[in-house]
């Protein structure tokens, strides 16, 4: 067996699936999702209802604190296992569409308790001053504070971003085909370990590219001093 | 006519009554200035008047249009369009509260732009102009962290002198810098006493207070202990109190 079988194998299966493709859907689709879901998770765990903050804040900590494998066979099983038998009995059609979700709440947990300590470090005479001058709530968050903010946890996204790049890989669990459930599929089948190190590669090729394009992302916003 | 009028207004924070009942008017092209003890309630005062707190007890109005008001019940109300009222006060911080992630400029136009709906053009050659006469030429695409305190807090007294105030509050605007930087400071708020703005400064600045004010407001426990003209009260304090005070200050 050639590498290039391997290649070829892990470029598009016998099925006619692309494994690095289902990986980078899930990558881009929950990055998408998960952070501008992220801000508004962490707007209402900031809310002044301490009813809405604490059933925010119980979510969250669910959400953090069970494995990311479980809350994806839960979103990818559940619906269909709990209504076998009832008349909306369904089967999940799309593996790619739970995997998003699950991914995108997950993540979006994490982003929320980032961006919320990035609102708070914001000082209040940012708020005073453009209370003052007349702008509007809404006004004051996307013009004043949100860009701020942004600047401020570039380094904690960056962070969080290539973890989601491994964590990716968990997408195997529910047989949804990304580049690590092939990998496992063809290094079974060939009987080599081949496929673990190309694999390795690729995760280390894709964090790198994900790293050179954050940094420029933080240099273009720094050419002020916080 | 008033510009601003505040009638007994009290303010309490959980146990500490920091306003006991302050009433005081500033008229048309006035300067006052508001001296006394740090504690003594100066700063809440000042953000009682801009809204940035909201009075317990008593009335504040602008233009003889009053902010809140008592409905049937009793129950104090503040107007719903408060921004209406925020058109006609502007209010420079102790430690500017400039953007940073906007260029001078862009701190300077936004907010007319934005919130005043005016036109761009217009606002940006005003823009100009006031920088100039504030000696910032050239320095509209400067980030404020490339500035200096005296330079940043010229460019925050622009930012609100292009909303086009009918009365400037200033809250100890030279505390947060050396006293080199605080000539230049002083120098600009003097020109626009010298132009007939309507103005009040908190201040710990004894001398620039008298040179500048019409009128002098010493304020310590929550009340008012003496006002009149800075001749009168730097020179002939009436009350025990304000002598104290001015003695240590000039020790």
């Amino acid at each position: 067996m050639s590498i290039i079988t391997l290649l070829s194998d892990l470029w598009k299966t016998p099925y006619g699936d692309m494994p690095i493709l289902g990986t980078v859907y899930i990558f881009v689709l929950t990055l998408i999702f998960a952070l501008p879901l992220g801000i508004i998770i962490a707007l209402l765990r900031l809310s002044k209802s301490k009813i809405i903050s604490s059933i925010i804040k119980l979510i969250i900590s669910i959400l953090r604190g069970t494995p990311l494998m479980l809350q994806l066979m839960i979103v990818t099983y559940g619906p269909t296992l709990l209504l076998k038998g009832t008349r909306f009995q369904f089967a999940m059609p799309n593996k790619l569409i739970p995997v998003v979700i699950a991914f995108s709440i997950n993540y979006a947990a994490y982003f929320a308790e980032i961006y919320r300590g990035g609102i708070e470090s914001i000082s209040k005479g940012q708020y005073e001053a453009a209370e003052v001058l007349g702008y509007s709530k809404t006004q004051t968050f996307i013009k004043i504070i949100l860009p701020q903010v942004i600047r401020r946890i570039l380094p904690s996204v960056t962070n969080e971003i290539i973890t989601l790049v491994k964590d990716t890989s968990i997408a195997f669990t529910v047989s949804y085909v990304e580049l690590f459930t092939e990998v496992k599929r063809v290094a079974i089948s060939y009987t080599s370990f081949m496929p673990f190190i190309i694999a390795g590669v690729f995760y280390y090729v894709f964090n790198f590219i994900v790293t050179v394009a954050m940094e420029r992302v933080e240099k273009s916003m720094s050419y002020y001093q916080q | 006519m008033n510009v601003l009028k505040i009638e007994n207004i009290k303010k309490s924070f959980g146990d500490n009554n920091v306003l006991k009942g302050v009433s005081l008017e500033v008229n048309k092209g006035e300067v006052l200035s508001i001296i006394g003890p740090s504690g003594g309630g100066k700063s809440t005062l000042l953000r009682c008047a801009t809204l940035l707190e909201t009075v317990d007890d008593g009335i504040i109005s602008y233009m003889g249009d009053p902010v809140n008001f008592y409905d049937k019940n009793g129950k104090l109300c503040y107007s719903k369009d408060l921004n209406k009222f925020r058109k006609v006060f502007g209010l420079v911080f102790q430690n500017f509260n400039l953007f940073p992630h906007y260029s001078v400029l862009r701190n300077i136009i936004d907010a007319p732009i934005n919130v005043l709906k005016r036109d761009k053009n217009e606002v940006i050659s005003e823009a100009k102009a006031l920088l100039k006469k504030m000696g910032l030429e050239g320095k509209e695409d400067l980030y404020p962290c490339a500035l200096s305190g005296g330079m940043q807090q010229r460019v925050s007294i622009v930012r609100a002198l292009a909303m086009k105030p009918e009365i400037l509050f200033f809250d100890e605007p030279t505390s947060a810098l050396d006293p080199e930087l605080t000539g230049e400071v002083l120098k600009v708020i003097k020109q626009l006493a010298l132009e007939k703005m309507t103005m009040v400064i908190v201040t710990h600045e004894m001398s620039f207070a008298r040179a500048v004010s019409d009128r002098v407001i010493f304020l310590d426990g929550g009340l008012i202990v003496e006002e009149g003209k800075p001749e009168e009260v730097f020179a002939n304090s009436k009350s025990e109190r304000t002598k104290q005070f001015l003695e240590n200050y000039n020790k």
